[in-house]
């Protein structure tokens, strides 16, 4: 397929791996963002591949793992009220909350739609009037930009029976939060490519110069992640700390300026809870004065609630680069896809869960997955 | 979560005044909102997430960073110019 196949050339790996190999003085620790990223590394063992040098330690990048249990909770509660239809992408569906997820809630008897598009609520919307339909807005500033045209439109068509339960978030901020703590390991990073389309990287420059940290915006294909890595070392190797775009092909410096002026007028910037890694300032889009009539917090009521976490997961240390998921005690035995204990275990873009899927639970990982099969992997791409 | 998958735009139409388009995914077509991309023609590859359009595929820069790599024994050949006898690297594969 054009634009993906070109980048999962396992010639072109080995010579990139090459130069990477020749470019390393000193071990170097890089962290990539973007949990779409995560997963394409452990999949086609881009980690394994790489030289005993260079740790790759894996982000907060992904907004089905950093949902709050409490706002899973708030869903689950309002998707089985009578007259409710609860949409979601299907990343959330199995995500547990304290009691239940949404599939299970489905199979009860509540109407749960798992959608493509934010859009496709206004049709559902459209042709129940008679029903409230709830639309569960989860993501990163790449999705953001869905859920607001997905209200401009409702008001547009003056549909009265759509809210959004929002729980949103930005990178810049984690990634701040990230460095700042006092335990940081993280030396250079790999940038969210897919958010970089919709803001640019310009936001980033700020965050480069202040931590004398290289970021090189990166896309998702195996080759893509690869320069990403090589660019990064390369700046560090020679003492330099810069944004540089690796993504060139999707992303420019000041991003889609048309998304910004609607995710402008439906949201706007707030302190945002992260799970795992706790509230983070300014880390999050809610929904602005004008739009409350569409916050489903608003339009149902649900008596706080105040989940525990399991005691034992360490997904925030994991989120926060500073541990790897074998360190946990729980990791594939207590802990597992099926029965996750924390936030990098419930999406298949967590760190945890992919290296379950991709056989990292195994002690002896005696032949990693190779870039010479990744040719046989279909349609994908991930952010 | 922010995935996001290029195709080729095959139409574009209004509906409900929104801009759409069908787009081309290596052989599956899906209708995608294109009011984010308001320049784009039939013809255009772009990054499609949740249903938005959110980025034109640049051409000339997909083909840049193809050429790059392609030239990155180029690369090679400078770094190890640079650095012909690093200690404990000889003999390593090439």
């Amino acid at each position: 397929m054009k634009y993906l196949d070109e980048y999962r050339d396992a010639e072109l790996a080995s010579k990139v791996l090459q130069a990477i190999t020749r470019s390393l003085t000193r071990p170097w620790t890089l962290m990539e963002v973007c949990g779409g990223q995560t997963h394409a590394i452990v999949k086609h063992g881009i980690d394994a591949l790489l030289p005993p040098g260079i740790e790759l330690v894996h982000g907060p990048g992904c907004p089905v793992c950093v949902t709050p249990l409490e706002m899973l909770d708030r869903a689950h509660s309002i998707a089985t009220r009578p007259g409710v239809i609860f949409c979601s992408f299907g990343d959330m569906l199995r995500v547990p909350g304290s009691a239940t997820d949404l599939l299970r809630l489905k199979a009860q008897g509540a109407d749960v739609r798992m959608v493509y598009s934010p859009l496709d609520c206004l049709r559902i919307a459209q042709h129940a009037p008679d029903r409230e339909v709830v639309f569960f807005a989860i993501g990163f500033e790449t999705t953001i930009p869905a859920n607001a045209m997905t209200v401009w439109q409702a008001r547009q068509l003056g549909l009265r029976n759509f809210s959004l339960l929002v729980s949103q978030v930005r990178v810049p901020p984690a990634m701040a939060a990230i460095l700042q703590a006092p335990q940081n390991r993280v030396q250079g990073f790999l940038g969210p490519g897919h958010v970089c389309t919709v803001m640019g990287y310009q936001e980033y420059e700020d965050i480069s110069a202040r931590y004398r940290v290289p970021i090189v915006v990166t896309g998702f294909e195996p080759l893509d992640i690869l320069e990403g890595v090589l660019k990064v070392v390369q700046q560090l190797e020679t003492g330099r700390a810069e944004v540089e775009n690796q993504y060139s092909r999707a992303v420019t410096r000041t991003g889609n300026q048309a998304t910004h002026e609607i995710m402008g007028h439906v949201f706007e910037v707030c302190d945002q809870p992260w799970r795992g890694l706790g509230m983070i300032p300014q880390s999050g889009y809610r929904l602005r004065e004008a739009f409350l009539t569409y916050d489903a917090t608003q339009r149902f009521a649900v008596a706080a609630v105040a989940p525990q976490e399991s005691p034992i997961c360490i997904s925030g240390e994991i989120l926060r680069g500073l541990q790897k998921p074998p360190a946990c005690p729980a990791f594939a035995t207590l802990c597992t896809p099926q029965q996750p204990l924390g936030a990098t275990m419930v999406s298949a873009e967590g760190a945890c869960a992919a290296y379950y899927a991709y056989g990292r639970a195994l002690s002896n990982l005696a032949e990693p997955p190779s870039l010479l099969r990744q040719q046989e992997a279909g349609v994908e791409a991930g952010g | 979560m922010c995935l996001a998958i290029p195709g080729r735009i095959v139409d574009i139409y209004e509906e409900q005044g929104l801009r759409m388009g069908t787009l081309d995914f290596g052989g599956t077509c899906r209708r995608c909102c294109l009011h984010y991309l308001p320049e784009v023609a039939v013809g255009d590859y772009a990054l499609v997430h949740v249903g938005f359009a959110i980025s034109q595929v640049n051409e000339a820069e997909a083909l840049r960073t193809y050429q790059l790599l392609q030239d990155i024994e180029d690369v090679i050949a400078e770094l190890d110019a640079a650095a012909p006898e690093l200690p404990g690297e000889q003999g390593e594969a090439r």
